[in-house]
């Protein structure tokens, strides 16, 4: 119990958004916009792989956005936004110079000091390689501190495949293997067809020292999970990032509940062992 | 005024004649407080702003059953002689609605104020112990969990509290189950118990901090006797011998956390309206979400939070479609948060044990039997 005189009651701003400014766009899918923003404050926005912000559109409401890039070519952060709602629609419509506010960033990121000296598998499904794309920055930026490094990335169509210079590239480098598949495919697509977990036999990696990071639907992550663990990796070593409703980012809301965890405080991204009699449950 | 030992350590003890108690809201507002109590509205007991002691639902009492919600007379002038209504507390520290912030646009960007804090403090008059404990349980939630809201914590400063020990159990009371009444504990400024014997109508008071010490300083009385203490243990017996509900917790915590496939979450849905009732009247739930006003020029909006309740379908909506879209999956998110998995969030029961989510039900779904039916489904059916 508290006394009236306690410390924990000083004012804060947990809540108050610092103004940001559109300041690159590129278009990569039909519904799917990776945006630049510059911080209005001049302030950088320093975070963590895997973390995620909450973004405030004038008069529509506010969502929350995983990270896919940090400071670079003039942005300060980069987010990459699929166009599901009121909000995405009117981020994914937004012209250069337009305001938002954002805060944060909150949330756990992805093991990365975990991952130094051991293998690293990375698997993405849809835009759920973008909260993995400031992981697979920081992995070939700092490339002589771990072992192997493979991506492999699914799509439903070529079409919706995200990232697609940064692809080119990192597949034409000999120090990263990137393997990519997507449901369904036009007679022009020359690549793999089929699900994700397809390409995990396609990789190097040893089990044994490895650690893996994956982000897509639940039933995909589900099975990468389940595949990893039947090759050898300890589902402890297994990285899952998960998604729910989010209204403040904070814990006050309650509506990121997933069993005992705030997915916005503890999560989103949790080892497979935690969550994995959760894990593409039945309403969970 | 007397200082004795009391459960809590050094407190300052009188008896204050009815007549008399007026004096407590002077003081208080003597000190700049707002002061708060129960009145009758709407025919229910409901917490507002007190201009005197007469503003007290001075002879009423409450009948309280699963769905079922009276006032009635009683054969006295009690002025605490009921127990909790619809509403709690809780409505005064986290609003059911509040404006988080005021944004502008200025000069090609976004300006985001927070508003003031309220310029008064609270003085919450007739806190029962069930509700202290709500207050407390919603001081880790919104101040000690890593983040502090500033909403609660601007109305939470600076509170003042004076505690009822119960002298009645309502029919959907289970506090002694929960350990969190029907005596008041720790969390008070003052705590009175009320004595009525014949023409003698008088309350015991005893301190629970420094500045209740005070207050009672200022009021006139006597000196409280080991008589007038033994009078309050046994108010205080006689209640807790009376509780209208009772709920087992032993192991509830593990059974509840494995319970995701029980059979009976399919019974219990059959009967829930997903009304959101239970989750508006608990003094702990604390899910919110934030709606935007905004001028017809797009130049001013504000951030606006209101209550929500995890028994809508939009609360899990993600991308247009709720992850928890049955009845039975909402019902069993409630219930297991409430008694399960607060416990891994907070470190306690999310339930205080006011019977509210009992009485305020529409078709009288009773927690304290779901749970058991849930825990033993065999025990139930039989």
């Amino acid at each position: 119990m508290i006394g009236t005189n306690d410390p924990t009651l000083r004012p804060v701003e947990e809540m108050l958004l610092r103004p940001f400014t559109v300041h690159s766009i590129r278009r990569e899918t039909i519904d799917t916009v990776t945006l630049g923003f510059v911080a209005a404050d001049g302030q950088p926005l320093p975070f963590e792989p895997g973390q995620f912000v909450m973004i405030y559109v004038m008069g529509v409401g506010e969502v929350p956005i995983s990270i896919a890039g940090g400071a670079a070519a003039g942005d300060d952060v980069v987010l990459t936004v699929r166009a599901v709602g009121a909000v995405t629609n009117a981020i994914c419509s937004m012209q250069a110079g337009d305001a938002v506010g954002i805060r944060g960033p909150y949330g756990m990121g992805w093991p990365l000091a975990q991952a130094r000296g051991h293998d690293v598998v990375i698997a993405a499904g849809g835009i759920g390689l973008a909260p993995l794309r400031p992981a697979v920055m920081h992995l070939l930026d700092h490339r002589r501190d771990f072992g192997s490094l493979s991506l492999i990335y699914g799509a439903r169509t070529p079409s919706d495949l995200l990232y697609l210079d940064e692809l080119r590239r990192w597949r034409a480098r000999f120090d990263i293997e990137v393997e990519v598949t997507v449901d369904r495919a036009p007679s022009d697509w020359y690549g793999d067809v089929g699900v994700v977990t397809n390409l995990l036999g396609r990789v190097a990696f040893d089990p044994d020292n490895t650690v893996a990071m994956t982000c897509g639907p639940e039933i995909m992550m589900k099975v990468v999970a389940r595949e990893l663990e039947r090759s050898g990796v300890p589902a402890t070593a297994v990285a899952v990032s998960m998604e729910r409703n989010m209204k403040c980012g904070i814990g006050f809301c309650g509506h990121c509940q997933y069993g005992p965890d705030f997915v916005c405080r503890d999560g989103p991204v949790f080892d497979y062992d935690a969550v994995r009699a959760r894990l593409s449950g039945e309403e969970r | 005024m007397r200082w004795l030992y009391g459960p809590e350590g050094l407190m300052a003890t009188k008896v204050v004649d009815r007549a008399d108690l007026g004096n407590l809201l002077d003081a208080l507002r003597a000190e700049g407080f707002s002061v708060l109590g129960p009145t009758v509205r709407d025919k229910t007991i409901t917490y507002g702003p007190l201009t005197s002691i007469e503003d007290l639902p001075i002879g009423w009492t409450d009948e309280q059953e699963a769905g079922t919600y009276r006032l009635v007379r009683r054969d006295d002038d009690a002025l605490f002689g009921y127990v909790v209504g619809p509403n709690s507390w809780k409505r005064f520290l986290f609003p059911p609605r509040s404006t988080l912030l005021n944004i502008e646009r200025r000069d090609g960007s976004l300006v985001a104020t927070a508003p003031d804090a309220p310029s008064q403090a609270y003085a919450f008059i007739g806190v029962r112990p069930c509700e202290m404990a709500a207050i407390g349980i919603q001081d880790v939630v919104f101040l000690r969990s890593g983040h502090t809201d500033r909403t609660y914590a601007d109305r939470r400063r600076g509170l003042f509290t004076v505690g009822v020990n119960c002298a009645v159990a309502g029919g959907t009371c289970f506090c002694v189950s929960m350990e969190t009444g029907p005596r008041c504990g720790a969390g008070f400024d003052l705590s009175l118990t009320e004595v009525i014997d014949g023409d003698d109508h008088h309350f015991v008071f005893e301190s629970g901090s420094e500045h209740g010490a005070e207050i009672l300083a200022q009021l006139p009385g006597r000196d409280a006797t080991v008589a007038d203490l033994e009078q309050v243990d046994a108010i205080v017996a006689n209640t807790a011998a009376h509780m209208g509900r009772q709920l087992d917790t032993t192991g509830l915590r593990e059974a509840l956390a494995a319970s995701h496939d029980s059979p009976h979450w399919d019974v219990v849905a059959d009967r829930c309206l997903t009304c959101t009732n239970c989750t508006l009247v608990c003094p702990t739930c604390f899910c919110s979400t934030v709606e935007d006003d905004s001028s017809l020029d797009g130049s001013v909006a504000s951030r606006n939070r209101r209550w929500d309740s995890c028994f809508t379908l939009d609360f899990s909506a993600l991308h247009g479609s709720p992850v928890r879209s049955s009845t039975k999956s909402r019902y069993r998110q409630w219930m297991t948060h409430k008694l399960s998995s607060w416990f891994d969030q907070f470190e306690s029961s999310g339930c205080v044990g006011c019977g509210r989510c009992i009485t305020w039900c529409p078709v009288a779904i009773d927690l304290t039997k779901e749970a058991d039916a849930v825990r033993s489904p065999e025990k139930a059916s039989a």
